[in-house]
């Protein structure tokens, strides 16, 4: 049965297709590779999550070898949302990659660029799925290799500092998960999550998962640039091609935080890790200092780019937030806004991207006026705009809606008014970028460009009129992520 | 004959300013179909409140749920008085506002006249949907919509000036609205269980007394398109823009949306009794009665018409806000009648400047002299606005002022009563001197007035401003209906 093997064929399609791509050498093939490829996944994704729903849980073992010598591949209400939010952001990136891709990379190198996309993907699809620590890694590696390349593969010079930036800050990143996960080895004896969860009641002494704990939180808050260590994240989204910053914007990040939500709530046991530590606490601290010190850091980019990447370290903020209140509305609240700030991000990406396309620049005092002669393409970026604002009717409401009732769950009615103030911040940062390309008389770029071709408003616009969508009709969106909470947090639903 | 049911009215209300500005976005190539969607729509949105109107003066309270946000939140249309009052106000004002803007905007020839009319049309939708909102949120949202789709009438102009204005006005706006109104409506919904409205409030007996003081608070300051003080200077700021946005922001809409959403928590979210017997909005009493003198001292200083009419209106707004802090029934009369005196003699006073502006471009008060003698529809329509804010009789300004004072006097409340009455002799102190520079100095240079369209729009909100002194029935019924009379 063919779908007996979904879980392993949502990582073949990709995998097959970066080959298939990368043997094509043919720019316009290579991309056909990639589409087909990312909507096979997004397709395997959708059926995935339907299976689950029906279903529970789904056990799939790889090569058909039980978890202690195989590997496991595991498929809850939890990774279902993520590996379909990657599915659906791959193929609308997909869709609208070809013509930017056209303008930002060398010809030669496009088919390589298809390759690293779709490597990437398989990778952030391979952390999601597997119920292996190791194998995450394998694939976490696979995911940040694919993304140095693709960062590097930007056509400002810039782009190869900052590839090279990441590279290292990656590598250290990764080499920190995988002596955790060396750790919790040493410990318990296997690799396998489900195992590990089982054997860490037996242990006695605590002192080597507390290491393990500070090592794997600290290496995945690199990969998901939790403050402050989310320092390579502005240069690499800004300097990377438009159609790779959108795939990494909306899906890189989000699958990082779903790694630490699986290690903090099901190995570490949530609030309080091992030896008393309190992550939670911590967690609280480094989630409200990101909402507020970079939120006000992107009000002062001059590269749209750069607002925007600032701006996702502090919204990556308010997830981080909704895992460290532990309990069901809170962790609904941050589940909810990683998919929904995936949505409004990719939209916003994809704006730029255009931007860019047609006027040649992100620079915001160079961009005066294009609302005038790109109206649905900045209309888009103003949509994910007073999304990331949480303004009523869009997406970004109604988590910061959730975060807020979790907050005061907690007991934490200070957190609440710290979500509202810190959205103020983002009314600054989104009203400089909306003054100026609507508001201000065009300047020589914007008088010289021309609205976005259509196959790249059309997906631009799926994920903004998502923004929307699921700001006036949340419930679906929410009950997949009270679903996906409760999991974590095993309380029946 | 033809009927339409009440929810398919409600619906209508949202719908026709709604495609209204699909309409003009449409047409935006050919002005005269363009302004013709705008007028048609104004009309038509007309027709369909006054219906309402009838059925809500008849006992009908039509419902209309919309959609399911998020269980607790929802985005659902309830009629009542105070809301039917408010918006028969704003549609019969944008009728009016219309054909003004119309003469307005050709006679100066301003650019972006679509973005211009859709906005509008955007900023009427809001309105319908905040005044006939059935709970918190649907209001908060129409609230939000306001304040967004008004900011490019603001930075109409474009200059550096709009420009900061624009930043003022949407900073105060929505910043004040996010960090004190959400988390004001969040915190009654976990007090209250809802956030719908109720006659007689849903905090009774949920909160001690310092609390409800506190919410009440955040629910003041939140909004602040009541320009309470401090939150006052977006206000004048916003003066820049175009005189047509000038009468939307200080007549139609955004102002009174704000002190309309004040008197609305005051009356269904804590309940004149609750607030009664806390003394939760005792404070108010003095923020507001501060407001108000002090802001007409301001007026009484300004040189620059549109200023002085600016401060004109922080200090009446406060009126309002005065009335609903007192919490009586009569004060509530008072408020509401209020809302629909300021909103008519205040356009007629702007859309007077707006004329004198496009005539003769005089902005100051200082460049008046004898400007009566040469623009007498338009200084006279001003002369009858004038004389309501003063609050004499026979305008409009005087049924408020008298129920207010009425409320203040019942409650022995001295201050109050002072506050209304030195603010009585400042307004005429700063109103008089315009009227006796524009009739009584001598005049230079030949009669000349605004455009047709603009002079008939003065003339008919100055009768208007006469007629709903001598005919207070239909807001009056309304207004006791809102206290169950």
């Amino acid at each position: 049965m063919i779908t007996h093997h979904l879980p392993v064929l949502l990582i073949l399609a990709p995998l097959l297709g970066a080959i298939l791509a990368a043997l094509s050498r043919n720019g316009f093939a290579a991309w056909l590779i990639a589409l087909v490829a990312s909507a096979l996944t997004a397709a395997i994704a959708v059926a995935l999550l339907w299976r689950v729903q029906a279903e529970g849980v789904i056990s799939y073992r790889l090569g058909g070898w039980a978890p202690e010598l195989g590997i496991e591949y595991r498929v809850d209400a939890v990774n279902a949302l993520i590996v379909l939010l990657v599915g659906v952001v791959a193929l609308v990136t997909m869709i609208f990659a070809r013509r930017s891709v056209l303008a930002e990379i060398i010809p030669e190198r496009v088919a390589w660029f298809y390759t690293m996309m779709l490597l990437c993907i398989a990778g952030l699809l391979g952390m999601a799925v597997t119920g292996d620590a190791f194998n995450a890694f394998v694939f976490l590696e696979i995911s940040s290799l694919s993304t140095y390349t693709l960062i590097a593969l930007g056509r400002d010079r810039r782009a190869l500092v900052a590839a090279y930036q990441y590279l290292i800050v990656g590598t250290i990143g990764a080499t920190f998960y995988v002596i955790g996960v060396g750790l919790i080895y040493l410990v318990t004896g296997t690799l396998n999550l489900g195992l590990i969860v089982e054997r860490l009641g037996a242990i006695e002494s605590s002192r080597a998962l507390i290491v393990a704990e500070a090592f794997i939180v600290a290496g995945i808050g690199l990969k998901l640039a939790l403050f402050p260590l989310h320092a390579w994240l502005p240069n690499a989204y800004a300097y990377a091609p438009s159609s790779a910053s959108v795939l990494l914007a909306s899906t890189a990040t989000k699958v990082a935080v779903y790694l630490l939500a699986r290690f903090l709530f099901t190995v570490f046991g949530g609030d309080v890790g091992p030896g008393g530590i309190p992550i939670g606490a911590i967690l609280i601290v480094l989630s409200v200092a990101a909402m507020f010190l970079a939120s006000a850091a992107a009000v002062f980019q001059n590269d749209v780019k750069r607002i925007l990447a600032f701006s996702s370290v502090g919204q990556i903020g308010y997830i981080t937030l909704g895992l460290a209140l532990v309990n069901p509305t809170g962790l609904t609240g941050g589940l909810l806004h990683l998919f929904n700030h995936a949505l409004m991000k990719g939209a916003a990406f994809m704006a730029i991207g255009a931007i860019v396309l047609r006027a040649g620049t992100a620079k915001l005092d160079e961009l005066s006026g294009i609302g005038r002669v790109m109206p649905w393409t900045v209309a888009a970026l103003t949509v994910a705009g007073l999304g990331l604002i949480g303004v009523p009717g869009t997406s970004g409401f109604v988590s910061k809606y959730y975060l807020i009732l979790g907050a005061l769950e907690a007991g934490h009615g200070w957190l609440a008014i710290l979500i509202v103030a810190s959205s103020f911040i983002a009314v600054l940062y989104v009203g400089r970028f909306v003054e100026v390309m609507w508001f201000r008389e065009p300047a020589q770029a914007a008088r010289e460009s021309r609205e976005a071709p259509l196959e790249m408003l059309l997906p631009m616009w799926v994920l903004a009129g998502a923004t929307i969508w699921f700001g006036l009709d949340a419930e679906g969106p929410a009950a997949l992520a009270r679903a996906a909470a409760n999991a974590l947090l095993k309380v029946a639903p | 004959m033809m009927t339409i049911s009440d929810p398919t009215l409600l619906a209508l209300a949202l719908a026709v300013p709604a495609l209204a500005t699909l309409a003009i976005a449409l047409l935006g190539r050919r002005p005269n179909f363009r302004e013709a969607s705008t007028l048609v729509a104004s009309a038509l949105l007309f027709g369909v409140v006054m219906t309402l109107l009838a059925h809500v003066l008849a006992g009908a309270r039509p419902e209309l749920f919309l959609l399911s946000v998020a269980p607790g939140l929802t985005l659902a249309l309830k009629v009542d008085p105070l809301g039917m009052l408010f918006a028969a106000v704003a549609a019969t004002l944008w009728i009016v506002n219309s054909v003004y803007s119309v003469g307005y905007m050709r006679g100066n020839d301003e650019p972006r006249q679509t973005i211009f009319y859709a906005c509008f049309a955007i900023a009427i939708f809001a309105t319908m949907g905040l005044a006939f909102s059935g709970n918190l949120f649907t209001l908060f949202v129409f609230y939000e919509v306001l304040s967004l789709s008004t900011y490019p009438l603001v930075t109409h102009k474009q200059g550096p000036a709009a420009m900061r204005a624009g930043r003022v006005y949407l900073l105060t706006l929505i910043g004040a609205s996010m960090v004190l109104l959400l988390p004001a409506i969040v915190w009654t919904g976990l007090v209250a269980g809802t956030l719908d409205f109720r006659t007689g409030g849903i905090l009774s007996g949920k909160l001690g007394d310092g609390a409800l003081a506190l919410l009440f608070a955040m629910f003041v300051f939140g909004t602040a398109k009541a320009a309470v003080m401090p939150l006052h200077r977006w206000l004048p700021a916003a003066m820049v823009a175009p005189t047509p946005v000038s009468a939307l922001l200080h007549a139609v809409a955004v102002v009174k949306a704000g002190v309309f959403t004040i008197l609305k928590v005051v009356v269904s979210v804590f309940g004149l009794e609750t607030l009664q017997a806390t003394g939760a909005s005792e404070w108010l009493v003095y923020v507001a009665g501060f407001t108000i003198v002090a802001a007409s001292v301001v007026a009484l200083r300004a040189d620059d018409l549109k200023r002085r009419l600016a401060y004109s209106t922080i200090g009446q707004l406060s009126y309002v806000v005065l009335a609903a802090a007192l919490a009586s029934p009569v004060a509530v009369i008072g408020a509401a009648l209020h809302i629909a005196a300021h909103a008519v003699s205040k356009i007629t006073l702007f859309f007077a400047a707006g004329s004198v502006y496009t005539a003769e471009h005089v902005t100051k008060v200082s460049q008046m002299d004898g400007i009566g003698r040469r623009m007498p529809w338009t200084m006279g329509a001003f002369a009858i606005g004038a004389l309501s804010m003063i609050g004499l009789p026979p305008t409009a300004g005087f049924l408020g002022k008298w129920f207010i004072l009425d409320a203040a006097t019942g409650a022995t409340n001295w201050f109050a009563v002072g506050v209304i009455l030195v603010s009585t002799v400042l307004n005429a102190a700063y109103f008089l001197p315009i009227l006796m520079r524009a009739f009584l100095r001598p005049a230079e240079g030949p009669r000349k007035e605004a455009p047709l369209a603009m002079v008939i729009a003065l003339t008919v909100t100055a009768v208007g401003t006469i007629l709903l002194f001598l005919f207070p029935g239909v807001p009056f019924r309304l207004a006791s209906m809102i206290v169950g009379g």
